[in-house]
């Protein structure tokens, strides 16, 4: 279909003669290309390019063509034969040779300076956000206050209406997962527990691991990956279509309307979400004692109310309150900071979850060292 | 068969769902002009030119580009026939995450075996023919102005140097002095390279300044098709409306 092309390079004296045959296009201009460019015109002031036998030509030829003259310093092609649309592709390319030669080829660099680079640029990166989020915490702390001593300034339907989809909606799962790690710390205890004889403490295994971490920390990171994402996508959106700097425009404070009511609703529901996984993963843990260690869960319950205190449950729980909020503000605080692209959405989405995660566990590590010396 | 048509229509359905868009639609496109297609909104103006270049299949009728039937073609065959035309999406569709240049060279990679390097210098080309400085090949599209997108894109669709051009609302969100030197860009390509060019408009000014046709789709066909003078003649009344309204005439005024 497509005929490979050709050339002939005659040169005498000042002047080199190029013939050509063949299909020079864009397809074709793989097979004569690299030699092309190697052709030394050295010394030829005049570059004749014969077009006569040439079937299909476009802007590549042309283009591959007026570089040869431009790199011999040839100002412009004397062209034989070739139909006028054949010349007109090449006086186009003359007029459109590039101001100078190459381009600056962007090299990147793999060596040690890119790492130490890179390394500086990563943890000022780390401060700047850490720095951010607090500023963004007292700010938004403040518009709380503000909003208990005046509460009619709050959004009660927007409240309602995320606790009921970052609450309620997010029920069944919570419990669902939190059934089977309870499980799971169950049989892991059991087996290991038979080698001593001493299966009944899998009781308090289960009650202290599932009270005091398991369902607080479940909670919070099933809320990091559905609610915190939901959060950014949302607000993301919103700023997206400008719809951010319209509410300010007529007077509404986005932290009023949009920050606030999700930071109550995540305080409010993250610990219901966490009795609701205490509840069932304590529940696992007795459904596998029951069926595996013939534990039945009277004898379960009972044990667990005499030997495993109080204080391992609130413990829990008030850590809810605390990584409720860290999903609200982070969740808000990444969708708010969505610029105009697309991209910048699907960044602040990945940036908000990776986040709120990082945050639940050092929170969640630091809690451990204060209730430690606390002596709980 | 005259051989200078580039693209026969003929009985064309297309339908979502139960919605028909075109029923019984012919138009041929001739080879080297420029063909405007305009129309009432949601008359399928942009579907056509889906359909005709594969994005969506008809369900009914066949199209024919330079005699070939592309109708409902798949995989190779598909291939085969994309490199006779290029395409200018209403937004520019450019890759975001790719420079413009790499943009201008996907095209290539995908359908030429050239070197990297004369590949990169092509492009560079390509994005002067499109009035483009150099340096903005390294630069992602996002870092550009809406104008210079349309024209980024214009490279992309030319740079396998095709000899059918499709252009999707190429001057919808420009100011009219951008919008009006990329009419003046698309009329120069055209000229130097021969394109056919099928260009979906609403802008009046688009229209007088670079099209040699015009088709006029609605009632799921093509109502006529003629030049501005020519349409202006038929007693059609949204045809009435468009020309005769005031930008109608500013339109008309300004090209003559």
């Amino acid at each position: 279909m497509r005929s490979t092309p050709h050339y002939n390079l005659e040169k005498t004296g000042g002047q080199a003669k190029l013939s050509l045959n063949g299909d020079w296009t864009v397809h074709t201009l793989d097979h004569v290309e690299p030699e092309l460019r190697q052709q030394d015109l050295e010394g030829a002031d005049r570059l004749i390019v014969e077009l006569s036998d040439v079937g299909r030509f476009d802007t590549a030829a042309a283009f591959a063509l007026d570089r040869l003259a431009r790199h011999a310093g040839i100002d412009s092609i004397d062209v034989e034969g070739g139909s006028s649309g054949m010349r007109h592709l090449i006086e186009q390319a003359q007029a459109l040779r590039p101001e100078e030669e190459g381009w600056a080829r962007q090299k990147s660099s793999f060596g040690m300076v890119d790492l130490l680079e890179r390394t500086g640029r990563a943890t000022n990166h780390f401060t700047n956000e850490a720095v951010n989020l607090l500023a963004f915490f007292g700010e938004t702390i403040t518009s709380m206050a503000m909003v208990i001593v005046k509460p009619a300034r709050m959004r009660w339907t927007a409240l309602f209406s995320v606790m009921e989809d970052s609450g309620l909606d997010a029920l069944p799962i919570v419990g669902f997962l939190s059934f089977f790690v309870g499980m799971v710390v169950a049989f892991i205890g059991a087996t290991t527990l038979e080698a001593f004889g001493a299966t009944i403490f899998t009781v308090e295994l289960v009650g202290i691991a599932v009270l005091r971490e398991f369902g607080v920390i479940l909670t919070a990171i099933i809320l990091a990956g559905r609610t915190n994402s939901a959060f950014t996508a949302q607000i993301g959106a919103m700023r997206m279509r400008q719809e951010v700097d319209a509410m300010q425009t007529l007077g509404l404070d986005p932290m009023d309307v949009l920050v606030v009511p999700r930071a109550f609703a995540m305080v409010v529901m993250t610990p219901v979400l966490t009795l609701i996984a205490m509840l069932f993963g304590i529940g696992g843990g007795a459904f596998v004692s029951w069926l595996a260690l013939e534990i039945n869960p009277t004898v379960f319950f009972n044990r667990l109310q005499d030997i495993v205190p109080l204080q391992h449950f609130w413990v829990g729980m008030s850590k809810a309150p605390v990584f409720g909020m860290m999903v609200a503000l982070i969740g808000c605080r990444q969708g708010l900071m969505v610029g105009g692209s697309v991209q910048s959405l699907g960044r602040a989405t990945t940036q908000s979850v990776v986040q709120a995660l990082f945050a639940i566990i050092v929170i969640d590590a630091l809690f451990a060292i204060f209730y430690m010396e606390l002596g709980l | 068969m005259s051989e200078d048509v580039a693209i026969r229509i003929r009985g064309l359905k297309t339908a979502y769902g139960s919605t028909v868009v075109h029923e019984n639609l012919d138009l041929d496109v001739r080879q080297g002009e420029v063909i405007g297609v305009i129309g009432p909104s949601g008359t399928g103006k942009s579907v056509l030119l889906r359909a005709i270049v594969g994005l969506k299949t008809p369900e009914d009728g066949t199209v024919e580009v330079y005699g070939d039937d592309v109708t409902g073609l798949q995989g190779d065959a598909m291939r085969r026939v994309q490199d006779r035309w290029g395409i200018m999406f209403q937004d520019g569709a450019l890759f975001s995450n790719l420079t413009v240049r790499e943009n201008v060279m996907v095209p290539m990679k995908e359908h030429t075996r050239l070197s990297k390097d004369f590949m990169m210098q092509l492009a560079d080309q390509k994005l002067r023919m499109a009035g483009l400085q150099t340096s903005a090949g390294d630069k992602f599209p996002s870092d550009l102005s809406g104008g210079m997108r349309k024209r980024a894109a214009l490279a992309r669709a030319l740079a396998l140097d095709p000899p059918i051009l499709f252009l999707d609302e190429p001057t919808a969100g420009l100011d009219p002095i951008t919008a009006g030197a990329f009419d003046k860009l698309v009329r120069d390509l055209q000229r130097a390279l021969s394109l056919t060019v099928f260009l979906v408009t609403h802008d009046l000014d688009t229209l007088a300044a670079t099209c040699d046709r015009i088709a006029v789709l609605g009632e799921k066909r093509v109502i006529a098709t003629g030049t501005m003078k020519e349409l202006r003649a038929i007693d059609h009344p949204w045809l009435q409306d468009y020309f005769s309204g005031p930008r109608g005439r500013a339109a008309e005024t300004g090209a003559s």
